[in-house]
């Protein structure tokens, strides 16, 4: 029939198309890898990688969980989880994670001065990807937890043409554009063949310390609506609390500060 | 030297909108400014060279407006309460507003140099360039295409944070 003459034409297509990419190869040692995405920029992509990443560790203090910060253009890990300085090498010529709260860490941000921009064309950045992914002694994780930059385009795919990804979450804020761009990240994963585990709602509302009116600043619910469409679940709906920004701010990220709050 | 006639040469001054982090409301910001602009009586021009993210097309609510070809290349979008404000952005050539552009840099680097030197913008006081979050492909193409005609210089966006 007409229809498995068509599919044979496409699989035959991906085999050719495929010959040309990267092997696909887990890292040594890591057993499962969540990517923190949204597509929008400034969402909460690294807060909350860095709090989930801390979450896992706190859940399950048997397991073992390391952050991985892809965003080489502004790398915000450094700073969230106190640490600085260069990695060190290993006898195998492999940069060693800096550690804190027990969570291993790697980061353009330990390679580069502070404030040092860095200007790179895609291809420089796809080998930078490649070091932080390969060229790191992550040692034995149950969980690495990828902090993504926004965006849908080099980074992203490097990530997902190398290495194995067990699930994305991707973040959102309920603001219309925002959500534009968050959709945009989800179909960008399913192009890439790789599960979206669900979306967070994140800055999804405000409470004057004052009087406790509650406004819902980026818009009300526009993610659990979002999720809806796409079929996805709400996986957490974060409020916007400033607690969250001055812990990250300070490097000492909420979870672990102050774990029974709201937040 | 320029050729005599190039789509940019009726365009007085060029303003890049820049911020390094993102969601920090450069979109926002250069639709406010446009929309400024032309209250003060300027003619203003919106080029958005965010091609993963645009979000200008849906802050003027144009987003289902669709481009035209003219003798000197692309027709941009008029928005704005007159139809006064001219808009190029990747929104309007997808099929759909929520496809996905993933796109390597070579990709993203050809369309931008189209962006720059194949819209017809005439003349304009002011073309405001809206970017990306990061410092990378589209900033360096951006910046490559636009410094034969000068540009102005740029406004840096951030939060306290």
């Amino acid at each position: 029939s007409s229809s498995s003459g068509d599919e044979a034409v496409r699989d035959k297509r991906a085999r050719i198309l495929s010959r040309g990419l990267p092997k696909q190869k887990p890292i040594e040692g890591v057993k499962q890898v969540v990517v923190v995405a949204s597509g929008k920029g400034g969402v909460g992509k690294s807060t909350t990688a860095v709090n989930i990443a801390l979450a896992l560790a706190a859940n399950d203090s048997t397991k073992e969980v390391g952050l991985l910060d892809a965003d080489i253009y502004g790398p915000s890990i450094p700073k969230m989880m106190n640490l600085k300085g260069n990695p060190e090498l290993t006898p195998k010529n492999l940069m060693r994670p800096l550690k804190n709260y027990g969570i291993a860490c790697m980061s353009m941000g330990f390679l580069i001065e502070e404030t040092a921009p860095v200007v790179w064309r895609g291809l420089m950045v796809m080998s930078a990807v490649e070091k932080l992914l390969r060229q790191v002694d992550w040692g034995q994780l149950d969980y690495l937890v990828i902090d993504m930059p926004p965006g849908t385009g080099d980074v992203q795919l490097s990530v997902s043409q190398n290495i194995p990804i067990a699930g994305a979450v991707i973040v959102s804020t309920p603001q219309d554009v925002a959500l534009l761009d968050a959709h945009k990240g989800a179909e960008m994963f399913r192009k890439v063949h790789v599960p979206v585990l669900g979306l967070v709602q994140n800055m999804s509302v405000f409470q004057c310390p004052k009087c406790k009116h509650e406004t819902h600043i980026f818009g009300a619910d526009g993610v659990r609506d979002l999720a809806k469409t796409l079929e996805l679940d709400i996986l957490g709906d974060i409020p916007l609390h400033v607690n969250i920004r001055e812990t990250c701010d300070s490097g000492q990220p909420v979870v672990i500060s102050q774990p029974q709050s709201d937040a | 030297t320029l050729p005599e006639r190039t789509n940019l040469a009726g365009v007085q001054h060029i303003l890049l909108v820049l911020s390094g982090k993102g969601g920090v409301g450069k979109s926002t910001l250069s639709t406010e400014l446009a929309l400024a602009l032309r209250s003060a009586g300027k003619r203003v021009g919106i080029l958005d060279v965010d091609l993963c993210g645009p979000s200008i097309p849906r802050m003027l609510r144009v987003q289902d407006s669709a481009v035209h070809q003219c003798d000197s290349g692309w027709v941009p979008v008029f928005v704005g309460q007159d139809k006064a404000i001219s808009l190029m952005s990747i929104g309007f050539l997808l099929e759909r507003p929520d496809d996905a552009v993933v796109w390597r840099g070579p990709k993203k680097n050809a369309l931008i140099k189209q962006f720059v030197t194949d819209v017809a913008w005439g003349d304009l006081d002011f073309l405001i360039v809206d970017t990306p979050p990061g410092t990378s492909d589209e900033h360096i193409s951006t910046v490559e295409a636009l410094r034969p005609y000068k540009p102005l210089g740029a406004i840096l966006v951030t939060t306290p944070q």
